[in-house]
């Protein structure tokens, strides 16, 4: 691998990792869903995960901030280890505070958007600074606020997740993610849970991040956004990386039978 | 007419004495909620643990304080609680019998069957919280304390509004037992009154009309509080 990238502007830059993950592996009971999956992600970077599912990429991506715990393996942000330890048997974090601070610096977005039904879509974004990074208000929801018009729902501030259509709840809970400053942000099928024509506006959100250059792990099935927006598409199979490469080359010759098959099924 | 006169606020009447007492009735079964909120909200969190010790003692304590008569109860706290407040008193030197105070013993007694029902409330409302917020929650890196204070109470506290304006029906009526110790509340009063003055049918009727005044008017306060919680649902639901 090189240590350069070369990032959606076109410009190369130095490839500081962001995350690097080591040898991933979880099982749920005595089925095993990750086989050993290891992915280092430089600034700037913006991978896509494809695979049927049933193929561990959520779950992959779930480890990654711990809200699945890894049996085995070793996950690094910014250079910074999370620090694991064996308890009755089991691989368990052995730094809790450590844990949530790393989760502070990963933004996650979810299929089912999750955003908080008992707040406002301000109080949802200003949550995480105000009460995890302990900022000031003021300043929070001036942040807020620009955050708010660059996803294109800033009318709907005062308005409850409830009362928003799918696709503006998610580029919400996008700005969510995006008031934390993350390192890295997680995508998680964020348009699976969409009706087809509000697909767009939210892909149209993330490609503008992928832009600016935020570093992104996207597991999705949209095949165009894995062609055209990131720089590298990996694609996994029964809980194991089966191609790993650039879009062109890929979605080109270059992708294994299993992956042909699969981007077959889409039509592409 | 001379049946005014008997319920009114004169000399001869017994006005003052029923709003008194209705008075006593709200008190009792406001410390009463009280006190079963906090047994309520620790007997949902040890249902809810993973430990199986503390979960087969919530539910015991749910299952053991729905399923005895609310009188027992009462009977339990008050002449249990004094029997022991007699026998702490004997062995200081105290002779004779010490009663623990009614007002104590009747909101204690009540407390604790509300807190049963509250458990269930409180259970019941933690379950109905979506868990991809909670997951949210963790995903933002809240710790425990701040999730619960943040994301958990807020709308534990939403979703139990009609359960406990429930339980607070049911304790207000529970409250009307505690008359057996002597507590002149609305139930007591209106027996003294019906019996002084042998007006049987008039102050029962009084008693119950006081009754379902504190009742009806505390559900319009409780369906308020709900529709003021809910202005962030759905409005289909909100109207629900």
């Amino acid at each position: 691998m090189t240590p350069t990238t070369l990032n959606q502007t076109g410009t190369t830059m130095a490839g500081t990792t962001r995350l690097s993950v080591r040898n991933i592996r979880k099982s749920f009971g005595t089925h095993e869903v990750l086989r050993g999956i290891s992915l280092d992600a430089r600034d700037g970077d913006v991978i896509s995960l494809l695979g049927a599912s049933g193929s561990g990429k959520s779950t992959f991506l779930r480890c990654i901030n711990l809200l699945e715990i890894a049996d085995h393996g070793e996950i690094s942000v910014d250079g910074e280890l999370i620090q694991m330890e064996q308890r009755g048997g089991k691989n368990v974090p052995a730094n809790r505070r450590q844990v949530d601070r790393i989760r502070s610096e990963l933004g996650m977005v979810f299929q089912s958007f999750n955003l908080w039904s008992h707040m406002t879509i301000l109080e949802n974004v200003i949550e995480g600074p105000v009460h995890v990074l302990r900022r000031p208000r003021a300043e929070c929801i001036a942040e807020a606020e620009v955050l708010l018009e660059k996803v294109g729902i800033a009318e709907k501030r005062n308005a409850y997740p409830a009362h928003l259509s799918g696709g503006q709840q998610q580029r919400a809970a996008i700005a969510r993610s995006l008031a934390m400053k993350p390192k890295v942000m997680l995508f998680d099928e964020p348009t699976s849970a969409l009706d087809p024509e509000l697909v767009g506006e939210v892909l149209r959100v993330m490609r503008s991040l992928a832009e600016e250059g935020m570093t992104m792990l996207v597991v999705t099935h949209e095949m165009s956004f894995a062609r055209n927006v990131s720089n590298r598409v990996i694609f996994m199979k029964s809980g194991e990386i089966d191609s790993d490469g650039a879009p062109d080359q890929l979605f080109g010759s270059g992708g294994s039978p299993s992956f042909r098959q699969f981007i077959g099924n889409f039509g592409g | 007419m001379a049946l005014f006169q008997l319920i009114g606020f004169g000399p001869t009447g017994w006005g003052g004495l029923l709003l008194l007492a209705a008075l006593m009735t709200l008190c009792v079964t406001a410390v009463a909620l009280l006190i079963g909120a906090i047994l309520g909200s620790l007997v949902a969190w040890a249902k809810l643990s993973g430990s199986r010790i503390l979960r087969t003692l919530g539910g015991t304590y749910t299952t053991v304080f729905r399923g005895v008569p609310e009188l027992l109860i009462i009977y339990l706290v008050y002449f249990g609680g004094s029997s022991a407040v007699t026998a702490i008193g004997t062995a200081m030197g105290y002779e004779g019998f010490l009663g623990l105070p009614s007002f104590a013993a009747g909101a204690l007694a009540v407390g604790i069957i509300s807190g049963a029902y509250q458990a269930e409330v409180f259970r019941g409302a933690y379950l109905a919280i979506p868990k991809g917020e909670l997951e949210a929650a963790q995903a933002i890196g809240m710790n425990r304390s701040l999730r619960f204070r943040r994301i958990i109470g807020p709308q534990v506290f939403r979703f139990a509004i009609p359960g406990i304006g429930n339980v607070w029906q049911l304790s207000l009526k529970d409250s009307a037992l505690v008359s057996v110790t002597g507590l002149a509340d609305l139930m007591r009063t209106s027996q003294v009154a019906a019996g002084s003055t042998r007006q049987h049918f008039l102050f029962f009727i009084v008693g119950g009309c006081l009754y379902l005044i504190l009742t009806s008017f505390s559900d319009r306060l409780f369906t308020s509080a709900e529709k003021r919680a809910n202005r962030s649902m759905p409005t289909s639901l909100g109207q629900a």
